[in-house]
């Protein structure tokens, strides 16, 4: 099948691409001066140092040893999928939650176009707000919900924020999606006298997959994204992008440690897209297109 | 109404004789303006009168703009008349939609690409909240009707444009329409699938005995399946002319009509209404 075969290729390449990277990296430590390439007092390329550009397999090898010297520290790889783990569950809540706000406004545009022309620039203006200056906001706000049992956690902000960034390709794509059908389409369900609703079901959402599939799996990306920075921003322990952070702190003394969780989060983007993927497994058959003799 | 110095319109004379059953139908001195940019007006349709009887074949035929798929998309509500009266089986057009009273099939076949043959016809019967069993025997038997029963778990990006347009027109029969809407329905289709396609209708109309109104552009497919052809001129859209295709006596509609001398007398007066429009003076050279 030139499918399968297309794929294996892709792999291929993928790998190339990551080993051209790996080559790049030892090459110019082994080549470049150790003092780093300047250009008129500006340093353009890093130093080849050791403690700037540690050896691949120092990192490696620091992976595998414990975190820190006390007693019954894991080893850093272990408490990275850890670190990693916990962030995905809070990006997943994040970008389920995002992506459900993304597609209810996305129905809402489509449905009525006054709401289209005011909302679709309120959408795109909110993510040009820095996440720095949002993230205090959200806990903050955050910090004063109580209700009965209830009480704002930490990590609810981060998946907020986590939200916040994923729902906007979803609310952009899927809008693609609901308007996609064709006039005969359209007409065909006029035809039926099939109402609003009806046709949102059988014919606008059908349609909408395979705009909504890749957008989902932007909003999976943009969660993780937002995971990982919102953790620093909020002060949430636990997960991957605190981990970044802290070990690079100690990145004069042990500077092929802080490899280990950037590694992890890079990962973890692929995992989180991947997952997106696998969701789009099972609605293969909206992907066909319709073919005219 | 109707003016024609070639061909006189025979619009009444089968509307005459249904005082019983109301027509499938009638359309009193309709017309449609489209607004264009600036206050602009497009008169599409002008004094449309037209009656079809249940059960009876009409094609409307004329040059591209004459307005011919506008009349059909009144009769269908997908338009509205914008003066005139257009009533199907007695009722307002909207209510004939609302009521289903039609079926409609498009140029293209209109498909849902992600429904196999079998949803996609049982789709009208899904939307009007017909049940599972009842569906499934509906949508065999319309398979059957027009040939496609290896193909019923397919999916339209896995059949030919000849099959798709059948699986169309068995998506039109689901509800067992009375009236059955076709817009250039094989316009896109290539000769040989074409003719094979009409002699399918001819068949499906026979056995469902609905009637047909079928928007075309060639004269034999209009000549070859009508009992009448309603010839439309543009700008704007008006019938110019009705000509009656009258089958002899022991004749049918099989491949052998289509060397009928009969069939060609028909095609020549079709061709003839076509060509001479009334503004026009008799006799003056048209190419």
């Amino acid at each position: 099948m030139t499918r399968a075969g297309g794929r294996s290729y892709a792999v291929l390449w993928g790998l190339i691409g990551v080993i051209i990277l790996l080559a790049l990296w030892e090459g110019y430590k082994a080549l470049g001066p150790s003092s780093g390439v300047e250009l008129f007092g500006q340093g353009i390329l890093p130093k080849t140092d050791d403690r700037s550009m540690p050896h691949l397999w120092a990192m490696v090898q620091r992976a595998a040893e414990p975190v820190n010297s006390s007693a019954g520290s894991p080893p850093v790889w272990l408490a990275v999928i850890g670190a990693a783990l916990n962030s995905l569950g809070v990006a997943a809540v994040g970008w389920a939650v995002g992506s459900v706000i993304g597609l209810l406004l996305a129905i809402l545009m489509q449905r009525l176009r006054v709401a289209e022309r005011a909302v679709l620039p309120w959408l795109i203006l909110s993510q040009t707000v820095p996440l720095i200056a949002l993230a205090p906001l959200i806990v903050a706000w955050g910090g004063k919900i109580q209700i009965g049992a209830f009480s704002w956690d930490r990590w609810m902000s981060v998946a907020v924020i986590a939200a916040y960034l994923a729902f906007f390709p979803v609310a952009v794509g899927a809008l693609r999606g609901l308007q996609s059908p064709d006039t005969i389409h359209l007409e065909l369900m006029r035809s039926y006298d099939a109402g609003w609703f009806k046709t949102l079901v059988r014919l606008r959402l059908p349609a909408s997959v395979p705009y909504l599939l890749p957008a989902l799996r932007l909003g999976a990306a943009s969660a993780i994204v937002g995971t990982v920075v919102a953790e620093v921003s909020t002060g949430y322990k636990g997960g991957i992008g605190r981990m970044i952070v802290e070990f690079a702190q100690s990145g004069t003394s042990d500077p092929a440690k802080a490899y280990a969780p950037i590694a992890g989060a890079v990962v973890l983007g692929l995992v989180a897209a991947g997952l997106v993927a696998l969701l789009g497994l099972g609605l293969k058959r909206f992907n066909r297109q319709e073919v005219s003799s | 109404m109707t003016e024609t110095n070639v061909h006189p319109a025979a619009g009444g004379a089968s509307a005459g004789g249904s005082a019983l059953a109301p027509a499938a139908i009638s359309i009193t001195n309709a017309g449609k303006v489209f607004a264009v940019a600036k206050g602009a007006e497009v008169r599409a349709l002008e004094n449309i009168d037209l009656t079809v009887s249940p059960g009876e074949f009409v094609s409307l035929i004329g040059p591209s703009g004459c307005g011919k798929s506008t009349l059909l998309r009144l009769i269908a509500d997908l338009d509205e008349a914008s003066s005139g009266e257009v009533l199907v089986f007695g009722k307002s057009a909207r209510q004939a939609r609302i009521d289903q009273e039609y079926g409609i099939a498009f140029q293209s076949a209109g498909l849902l690409p992600w429904r196999s043959v079998q949803a996609n016809i049982e789709l009208p019967l899904e939307l009007h909240g017909v049940g599972k069993a009842e569906r499934t025997t509906r949508a065999e038997e319309l398979i059957e009707l027009v040939g496609l029963t290896d193909f019923r778990s397919r999916f339209p990006d896995q059949l030919s444009g000849g099959m798709q347009q059948r699986v169309a027109i068995a998506r039109a029969l689901a509800e067992r329409p009375k009236l059955l809407l076709m817009d250039e329905p094989f316009g896109a289709l290539d000769e040989m699938t074409r003719e094979r396609m009409q002699q399918e209708l001819v068949r499906i109309c026979a056995e469902t005995g609905a009637a047909v109104v079928f928007v075309t552009h060639s004269i034999p497919e209009a000549v070859f399946l009508s009992d009448r052809v309603v010839v439309m001129s543009p700008r704007p859209g008006r019938i110019v002319g009705i000509v009656d295709v009258p089958l002899g006596p022991g004749t049918s509609r099989t491949e052998a009509l289509r060397e009928n001398p009969g069939f060609f007398t028909a095609v020549t007066a079709v061709r003839e209404a076509l060509h001479g429009s009334p503004a026009v003076p008799a006799g003056a050279d048209l190419r």
